[in-house]
């Protein structure tokens, strides 16, 4: 519940640190991937610095999505699923919001996947981060979208046998304009890629792989090192000529991206794609006043409901 | 319409012997293909009528087939209060067999039937009506030349009921230079020579087919505005906007998708916007995200979209946050009859969400009040921090009425979005006040930063599995909703204030209500009607109304259900336990008739020469004398 730790109010123009921004004691089991995703985020709203009344953290329903309750900003938590069409409305709503969506695989893959790709080819200004923890966690281990075929669940006790989704391949296919991943484990990595994603002029997604230890013990190990596992890194093209930066990763190349969607598990990790040309949804309904004002002359509002009327007449 | 009309063509001159003859109104039924444009017919007469001071109402229907198949217009124009639009018609004009076969029964003994003599035969020994066979098609082309084939076949029948009826050729046809304004010269001339063709067409039993309206009661009151003539969609979209509405979401569905049209392409000038989502969740969802940002956002559908609304719909009341949520009623359930009116979601808009929803839910009674309706849905969501569903309905949706102008420098709201710093003791939930949001974008002096939540939460909006804290919010949500209640006036009522019966109507049975009413008080029986806007909560002081009234016969259009009450008058009866009250209920997808009102009332109260009256059909005002 409340930390009710009284801080005394930051005059306009403090500095944000993790103090301010810390909220709620976080609800998670002890060890829950998700802890480390937070302490990544005050880190990253450190680092941008935003005016505090103007970042907005949003979320659905599950584990991932109690994370409003935890960063001290303007913020909500809806129903399951349907996050992204409510941030939808409040940065189109209000364009200089920086809002931030989290949530989990389920939310976001499974009951909402739908408002995924729409919000994701509408190119709307925001930043999704989707805690992928391969099993529904407040709901005590049922199958997920994510989870591997022959994973034991609640839902799927001899293991399950339906085949998941490539988050990747589904996020490059949604028109998401910047799509990136990351794992808990890494914090540094995590704070790269979701600064990136903010600083991106439309809709950035980071799957971050965020192990749930209560209902699937050690699901991302196979991209943890001292695990015994693999950390790859993509390694992104640098345009230095050089023999080297051939072979390298081009993020502005979606059918690279999607090769690289499709490397064997855990696959890399990093920035996949990235689009700086197409217009934001919000640019695009800017332009749609600006020229509506332009054609009315910038009429006040009464003398254009008035004209209206009187074509009625 | 009053104004007498110089007669511009040769065939004109020959009315110089005859003299108009006087009538109230009239109800005119064009029934043709939906291609015949059949539909600007009526919108000419419509505005028309809207600038001749007269009242006047229309009554379409679209297949539901997409394009092609039969289409009717029904106008009914005259002087003074149009209540209703007229149970039968006083003159049919009939395109095709399959119109005049499909709607000949509609018509008043005494009436005209208008047909075209090149495609309908009507049946001979049919003594009824005065006939007038036209061939409308063949005269048609024989004016505009060969291009344009029939197209204009309606411009042509524009002018022959303006000659029939003495209308004001100048008005019309400035009319039609504005409808066409901005296109091809073309496409102006032949309206005008379709129109001018069927004002001039010589046929001798025309001649006595002549009539004008009376001169307009100047004991009317007018509030002196010019009068406007739109559909009650659009109607409900421009409350919208003069109520401060800047921001919507919406997907398509019949007969809702014309309201989000409207909005989508006007709120760019308002500096707003209108998303098209990807389904009815997204749209609802969009919208709270909207309002969130600090301005009252609206959503909308039908049935079948409400039903996806819902688990939302519990958020914003949880959360309390303000939204309008349009139900352009249709018939049901599921797809049901998507083009026909129906008024069988009233349950739904009231308890239609998982847990206690303490909502508001407005009806309105006709096109005007569909623009007032608006307003007042958006004014109460913003002041009570509350969803508001808007229950209209088909039959209003796309029914053309005129009404005065509404004084929009009086009513307009300049919906300015509140970003001021907050004080220390910001409480986005307060126990003890109405919640007032704190927009994205507002500092909290506090330098604490509020959640909204459809968890339940304490009043700092911190999640709470507190049971004592459950209840008080809930009594929160529930008072809030009460205290309302106390603030809402008086159902219009009118007719006796005691007596055999109270007829009790709820959103567009308003006008067939006022005249069932008339009705019923003609016969010697005491009366009243009393209409209900405010759906949910119910105004108080019912209970005394009400017991005045040996019978209250709720009328509506949904069915009688498992317990034999419509919808309202199973709220009526909860409310205020009063077993006099009985319904009158009916589901054929089509709006009341006057005479199936009567019917009802005479059934309930017992009144068998009330009930045998209805069966015997009243002459037509045209009839021959
Ligand atoms: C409409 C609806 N259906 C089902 C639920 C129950 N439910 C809550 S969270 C959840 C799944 C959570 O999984 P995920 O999104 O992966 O989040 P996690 O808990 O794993 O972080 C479900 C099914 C709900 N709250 N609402
Ligand atoms: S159940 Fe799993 S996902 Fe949820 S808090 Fe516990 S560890 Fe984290
Ligand atoms: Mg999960």
């Amino acid at each position: 519940m409340s930390s009710a730790v009284a801080t005394p109010p930051a005059p306009a123009g403090t500095p944000l640190t993790k103090k301010i921004l810390t909220a709620d004691h976080p609800t998670w089991c002890p060890g829950c991937g998700d802890f480390a995703v937070l302490a990544s985020f005050y880190r990253v709203l450190e680092k941008l610095q935003y005016p505090h009344e103007k970042i907005v953290t949003f979320a659905g329903i599950g584990c991932s999505s109690r994370f409003p309750y935890f960063v001290n900003t303007h913020g909500g938590h809806f129903i399951h699923g349907r996050a992204l069409p409510f941030a939808a409305g409040i940065s189109l709503g209000n364009d200089e919001l920086h809002v931030f969506v989290f949530g989990g695989d389920g939310d976001g893959f499974s009951i909402g996947g739908n408002h995924l790709t729409h919000t994701a080819r509408k190119n709307v200004r925001l930043t999704y981060v989707i805690m992928d923890n391969s099993v529904y966690g407040l709901t005590k281990k049922q199958t997920s979208p994510t989870s591997p075929i022959g994973f034991k669940s609640k839902t799927d006790p001899w293991g399950a046998i339906d085949q998941p989704i490539n988050p990747m391949r589904t996020l490059l296919n949604s028109g998401a304009t910047f799509v990136a991943r990351s794992h808990a484990t890494q914090v540094n990595h995590m704070t790269e890629m979701m600064l990136r994603a903010a600083r991106h002029d439309g809709f950035s997604v980071v799957e971050i792989l965020s192990e749930c230890v209560e209902f699937f013990e050690g699901a991302f190990d196979a991209a943890v090192p001292r695990k015994g596992g693999t950390w790859t890194l993509i390694d992104e093209k640098k345009n230095d000529h050089s023999p080297e930066d051939a072979q390298r990763h081009d993020p502005t190349d979606e059918v690279a991206a999607f090769k690289l969607a499709g490397q064997a598990w855990p696959g890399a990790f990093g920035v996949f794609y990235e689009n700086k040309s197409r217009a934001t949804k919000n640019a695009l309904e800017a332009d749609l006043i600006r020229k509506a004002k332009e054609r009315t002359k910038g009429a006040a509002d009464l003398a254009l409901l008035q004209s209206t009327f009187a074509k009625m007449r | 319409m009053v104004s007498p009309n110089t007669p511009e063509t040769p065939g004109g001159t020959e009315r110089s012997s005859v003299a108009p003859r006087s009538i109230k109104d009239v109800v005119i039924r064009l029934a043709g293909n939906s291609q015949d444009g059949i539909q600007a017919v009526g919108g000419f007469l419509a505005r028309l009528a809207g600038r001749s001071e007269q009242d006047v109402m229309t009554y379409m229907t679209i297949p539901s087939t997409i394009s092609g198949g039969p289409s009717i217009f029904q106008v009914r124009m005259g002087t003074g209060d149009i209540l209703s639009a007229g149970d039968r018609a006083d003159m049919l004009v009939a395109f095709y067999q399959h119109s005049y076969d499909a709607h000949v029964s509609s018509l008043r003994p005494g009436g005209v039937l208008l047909y075209d003599s090149d495609h309908v035969k009507p049946v001979e020994e049919d003594r009824r009506f005065t006939s007038v066979a036209c061939p409308i098609t063949s005269a048609t082309v024989e004016a505009l030349g060969g291009t344009a084939k029939d197209k204009g076949k309606n411009m042509f029948v524009l002018g022959l009921i303006a000659r029939i009826f003495d209308l004001d050729v100048a008005k019309l046809t400035t009319l039609i230079r504005e409808r066409f304004a901005g296109k091809n010269e073309d496409i102006v001339r032949n309206a005008l020579l379709g129109f001018d063709a069927g004002y001039a067409w010589p046929q001798n039993n025309l001649r006595d087919l002549f009539y004008r309206f009376e001169a307009i009661d100047q004991a009317v009151a007018r509030s002196g505005r010019p009068q406007i003539t739109l559909d009650g969609n659009s109607a409900i979209a421009y409350g919208f906007i003069a109520a401060g509405v800047r921001y919507g979401a919406g997907y398509p569905i019949t007969p809702w998708s014309s309201i989000m049209e409207t909005l989508r392409t006007e709120l760019p000038k308002y500096g707003g916007i209108f998303v098209q989502c990807e389904d009815e969740i997204a749209s609802i969802s969009t919208a709270l995200g909207f309002s969130y940002t600090g301005s009252v956002a609206i959503t909308g559908s039908a049935g079948p979209g409400l039903s996806l609304k819902m688990e939302a719909l519990s958020w914003a009341t949880m959360a309390e946050m303000p939204i309008v949520v349009v139900n352009v009623q249709r018939g049901g359930p599921s797809t049901g009859m998507p083009t026909n009116v129906e008024q069988s979601d009233l349950m739904q808009a009231i308890y239609g969400s998982h847990g206690d929803t303490p909502r508001v839910v407005l009806a309105p009674k006709n096109v005007e009040d569909c623009f007032y309706t608006a307003m007042e849905a958006v004014r109460i969501a913003r002041e009570y921090s509350t969803p508001v569903l808007l229950l209209t309905d088909q039959g209003l949706s796309s029914r053309i009425e005129a009404f005065d102008e509404p004084d929009l420098p009086k009513l307009m709201i300049d919906a300015k979005v509140d970003r001021s710093e907050r004080s220390a003791d910001f409480k986005p939930y307060p126990l003890d006040r109405v919640t007032r949001h704190a927009p994205a974008g507002s500092r909290i002096a506090s330098g604490k930063y509020p959640t909204v939540t459809g968890l339940e939460h304490d009043e700092l909006g911190h999640p709470t599995g507190s049971p004592k804290l459950h209840a008080q919010m809930n009594a929160k949500r529930r008072e809030k909703i009460k205290a309302l209640a106390a603030t809402l006036p008086a159902p219009e009522h009118s007719g006796e204030a005691e007596g055999d019966v109270l007829l009790v109507t709820w959103g567009s049975n308003w006008g067939p209500g006022r005249e069932a009413l008339a009705r019923v008080q003609a016969a010697g029986i005491k009366g009243g009607h009393m209409h209900i806007r405010h759906v949910h909560p119910l105004p108080n002081g019912l209970e005394a109304v009400f017991a005045r009234y040996r019978r209250i016969v709720v009328a509506e259009l949904n069915d009688e259900g498992v317990y034999g009450f419509g919808q309202l008058a199973l709220m009526l009866r909860a409310r205020l336990a009063n077993p006099a009250i009985v319904s009158v209920c009916k589901t054929d997808g089509l709006t009341f008739k006057v005479s199936e009102l009567v019917a009802g009332i005479a059934r309930h109260i017992g009144h068998a020469a009330l009930l045998e009256s209805v069966g015997t059909a009243r002459p037509s005002p045209l009839a021959a004398r």
